[in-house]
């Protein structure tokens, strides 16, 4: 069975100018929805507290609104999660108050709700993260992604030619501006798995982006004749079944996460799914593109003739 | 063509054959557990194990098994977790008072499994429930006291040699000395570079005064982090395994925090007060009566040589500056009952020194009252920056008149609760911390949302495998079949290896192990479009194999490089749950690359290799 004829022939790079300029304005849709409306960090970075509790029987939400403003708590969030019976509250941080900033407010919450309840409250998760580590979290996440981007870049570099490089992280920068716009856009919670998933999205998309790369390398090797567009083009069709099985297999499992998994990797698995589908537009129309347009020719990828060593002592 | 030769055969075999042994553990059920442990980690003795044996026995629980662990620990098994509970009551009645048990879970293996060291993986807090806490030394706090110290050392050594100064000041890291002129202050700092060799001297003038200024070293300043640390660390551990609880982690991470994991948990109220508590105990003589008390508290003004208290119910009470000893002095602690009174009580002991002091005291003020001052260090506000301002708040909690002389041993009444008393005398036990503590991160998962973690866990790897391995079988048939081995080998591979590194499988781990799954088909995918694409340009089958395997191997190298650069990233920068999914994200990696490429290559060879092949069914 084939999913693509052998002899696939889409001329991918005759587009090419015109798929630039539609990744340039959704990155700066991307970019613009960030400043403008701003990421909706999870408490793993603003800091502050979140409590998932469970009720015997379906729950009204202003009744545990209330519970907690009883409580002293008037201005969490309340928010369903997944069922009618569970319940999300968060508690912002607040530096006016010493009691809103410690470890503490889970507990007081919990008997709040408890004793609104009779105790039929099953405290489900509590995640408590403090200002302090909410900042660090903020610096030590955007330092992972910039140490993965140069790490990648040198290697790529170093197994390939500079030009690729380039393209290849400007792929991955591509991506990750894309997934990060649009968790910005739809306010979806950013919390510390959606920055792993961000993370696993750069490891995917330059798994595709690498074996493209390695084709077209061998075709520069091997094509006699042909312009390099050419050369890119029909490295991209030779290895369209492939990219096609592996994404598609990707997206299998993706998406019985996704829908299978739980309230809790929701987030993450949609930055992924998002991650893979640009991950692989972007392997052709920014990866191969950029190589293209930095001027990558058959000269630079010529293996390296080693000189005979001449053995020259007496 | 197209043989491997017999080791790399055998090699496949062995290697499959050890992770298999090896993620065997993990399928075996797990059995309720209770551990007893002895105090001070020693070992469980013969007697307490037939007493608590004897104990349940006749309590009517069914055992299933009890077994002396190696590091000492009383293991007793149970079928099902009714008899676990019930048991809980009857053991905790038949130990010791210093002996606790815990709660666990523990997998029931055959015994030459546990011989070879097979054991299951670890399951992180998100998937069996507990607390996870992140905690904060307040270092500036330590170098304080380490300050404070040195100049009470430097009041004493001038004192000592009767050298008058003006006065003594500290600020940071530096005390400052003043003298009333340039020969007592030569004198004085001959004294002291005799006595504090462990800070820097320097002597100044400065408008008729005279100074010598003393600075505590970087090195030494180090040493006073490292130390608050690792005494931090220690008395941790003393309070979490006085709470029973089993296998707990606490873990030093960064340069001053500290890590704690208590699985299983079930009150975190609990066990954040008891981690953050900074209660001891300071024994004191009355100074004055009553009246004077009330007038004192009325002025604002407590006579010379002494300080105002109140009780617990606001009654002010006037007690001596000296103290007679403080919990720095106490060897050990247990709570009880007061025989004549039947109030809760804390029994103290005292080391040598304490006990010492404490008879000297009590001998020479028989019928006089004598204060148990209960302190505690508590966070009462913040300042600009938000760090925590703390304040020890101190209360009477007990005044009784000595009867008679005492010493290394004797207790203290005046506590509200038997819990109270407890409490206390575990806090008392398990030492002071060195420096004040605060928590900086928490994540408490409870014991349902755990299982539910697991299963849907479980439910989408296994949806995500069925379906690829489908898709794999359609589109590849026997190709297709072959990788799906080496799917299945590849999942088998990546338990056993996290077992054997007993690494912390959490949620975001199985959504790691969810995404190699996905990925690990692309290795055999990009060998079987090459064999395709061979087989397209006419080689004959044989060559098509060997060159599919041949050639696509640079492009899987270089594809799984990079993400393993990824993960290590992932692993080194970030923290916790991220952390577990960068592990099974690397081995999913390491393993897929020998199951892909080797594994296959091996099933391959062995279908079609050796002989003269028409078609492959591809």
């Amino acid at each position: 069975m084939e999913i693509v004829s052998k002899n696939l022939n889409i001329d991918f790079m005759r587009v090419r100018r015109a798929a630039v300029i539609l990744s340039i304005l959704w990155l700066i849709a991307a970019a613009a929805a960030i400043a403008i409306r701003g990421l909706n960090f999870g408490i793993d970075f603003t800091g502050g507290t979140l409590i998932e509790v469970g009720y015997q029987q379906d729950v009204q939400l202003d009744s545990v609104r209330q519970a907690l403003a009883d409580g002293g708590f008037d201005g969490a969030t309340v928010q369903r999660f997944g069922t009618p019976r569970d319940v999300l509250i968060r508690v912002a941080p607040d530096a006016a108050s010493e009691e809103k900033n410690s470890a503490e407010v889970s507990d007081r919450v919990l008997r709040a709700l408890s004793a609104a309840a009779d105790g039929e409250v099953d405290m489900r998760r509590v995640e408590f993260v403090g200002p302090q580590v909410g900042d660090e979290l903020t610096e030590d996440g955007a330092l992972a992604v910039l140490v993965a981007l140069i790490a990648i870049l040198m290697y790529v570099a170093m197994r390939f030619e500079w030009r690729f490089a380039v393209g290849a992280v400007a792929a991955l920068a591509h991506d990750v501006l894309f997934t990060v716009g649009l968790f910005a856009l739809l306010q979806i919670e950013f919390d510390l798995q959606v920055l792993a998933a961000v993370l696993a999205v750069i490891g995917y998309s330059l798994n595709d982006t690498i074996v493209i790369f390695d084709r077209v390398r061998e075709n520069f090797r091997k094509m006699r004749k042909g312009t390099p567009a050419s050369i890119v083009n029909a490295s991209i069709n030779q290895t369209m079944a492939r990219t096609i099985m592996t994404s598609g297999t990707t997206l299998v499992v993706l998406l019985a996460l996704f829908f299978l998994g739980g309230e809790n990797v929701y987030g993450f698995s949609l930055a992924l799914i998002v991650g893979v589908l640009v991950g692989t537009y972007s392997t052709i129309y920014v990866a191969s593109a950029v190589a293209l347009w930095l001027g990558v020719s058959k000269a630079d990828l010529m293996p390296v003739k080693k000189e005979d060593v001449v053995d020259d002592r007496p | 063509m197209n043989q491997y030769p017999l080791w790399k055969n055998l090699l496949v075999a062995f290697v499959l054959l050890v992770g298999l042994l090896y993620a065997l553990p993990n399928v075996f059920s797990q059995d309720p557990v209770i551990e007893v442990s002895a105090a001070r980690g020693e070992k469980v003795s013969e007697t307490t194990k037939m007493a608590v044996v004897n104990a349940l026995q006749r309590a009517d629980v069914p055992i299933k098994a009890d077994k002396m662990l190696d590091d000492g620990r009383l293991q007793i098994r149970f079928s099902d977790s009714e008899d676990q509970l019930k048991a809980r009551t009857v053991v905790a009645k038949a130990l010791p008072p210093d002996y606790t048990s815990a709660l666990s879970i523990s997998p029931d293996l055959p015994g030459w499994m546990s011989a070879i060291g097979g054991r299951p993986m670890n399951l992180g807090l998100d998937l069996r429930g507990g607390i996870h806490v992140l905690i904060d030394v307040d270092m500036e706090a330590a170098i304080e006291t380490a300050v404070e110290r040195y100049s009470g050392s430097v009041k004493t050594a001038l004192r000592g040699e009767t050298i008058r100064y003006v006065s003594v000041k500290e600020s940071g890291t530096s005390i400052e000395v003043r003298f009333k002129d340039a020969q007592t202050r030569d004198r004085a700092e001959e004294v002291l570079g005799e006595e504090l060799r462990d800070l820097d001297m320097s002597s100044a003038d400065e408008g008729g005064s005279y100074f010598i200024r003393l600075v505590m070293s970087p090195d030494r300043e180090r040493e006073v982090r490292k130390l608050a640390l690792s005494q931090n660390i220690t008395t941790l551990r003393n309070r979490v395994n006085a709470l029973g609880v089993s296998e707990p982690i606490i873990q030093q991470q960064g340069d001053r925090r500290i890590v704690v994991e208590l699985p299983g948990v079930q009150d975190p109220a609990q066990v954040k007060g008891l981690l953050e508590a900074t209660a001891t105990l300071e024994y004191r003589l009355v100074h004055a009566g009553p009246a004077e008390a009330i007038e004192a508290k009325a002025s604002g003004r407590a006579p010379a040589g002494s300080k105002l208290y109140a009780e617990r119910d606001g009654t002010p009470i006037l007690l001596k500056r000296q103290v007679i000893v403080t919990g720095d002095q106490m060897t050990g602690a247990s709570s009880g009952f007061d025989q004549q009174s039947g109030q809760p009580a804390v029994i103290v002991n005292l080391d040598s020194n304490g006990a010492r002091r404490m008879r000297d005291t009590t001998t020479d003020n028989v019928g006089k009252p004598m204060a148990v001052v209960f302190k505690e260090k508590r966070t009462v506000s913040r300042d600009a920056e938000g760090k925590p301002v703390r304040q020890w708040v101190e209360e009477v909690i007990n005044v009784a008149t000595i009867r008679e002389p005492f010493g290394a041993r004797f207790q203290t009444t005046g506590l509200d609760s038997p819990q109270e008393a407890h409490e206390l005398a575990l806090l008392l036990r398990a030492g002071a911390l060195a420096a004040p503590i605060e928590i900086v991160e928490e994540r408490t998962i409870g014991p349902t949302l755990g299982q539910d973690n697991i299963d849907q866990g479980m439910i989408s790897v296994a949806v995500g495998l069925l379906a690829v391995m489908i898709v794999m079988a359609i589109y590849y048939k026997a190709f297709g079949l072959v990788a799906n081995l080496a799917l299945v080998a590849n999942l088998v591979l990546i338990v056993a290896v996290m077992s054997i590194l007993q690494a912390t499988l959490t949620v975001p781990g199985i959504a790691g192990i969810v995404l190699t799954v996905g990925m690990a088909v692309d290795a055999n995918v990009l060998i079987y479009e090459r064999i395709r694409e061979e087989l397209g340009v006419g080689s004959t089958p044989q060559a098509s194999i060997h060159s599919g395997y041949e050639r696509a191997f640079s492009s899987i190298l270089d594809a799984n490089v990079t993400t393993l650069i990824a993960a290590v990233v992932l692993f080194s920068v970030g923290s916790g749950p991220v952390r577990g999914f960068a592990v099974t994200l690397a081995v999913g990696i390491l393993t897929s690359m020998f199951t892909a490429l080797l594994g296959t290559r091996a099933v391959v060879n062995l279908i079609y290799g050796g002989r003269r092949v028409q078609k492959l069914a591809i």
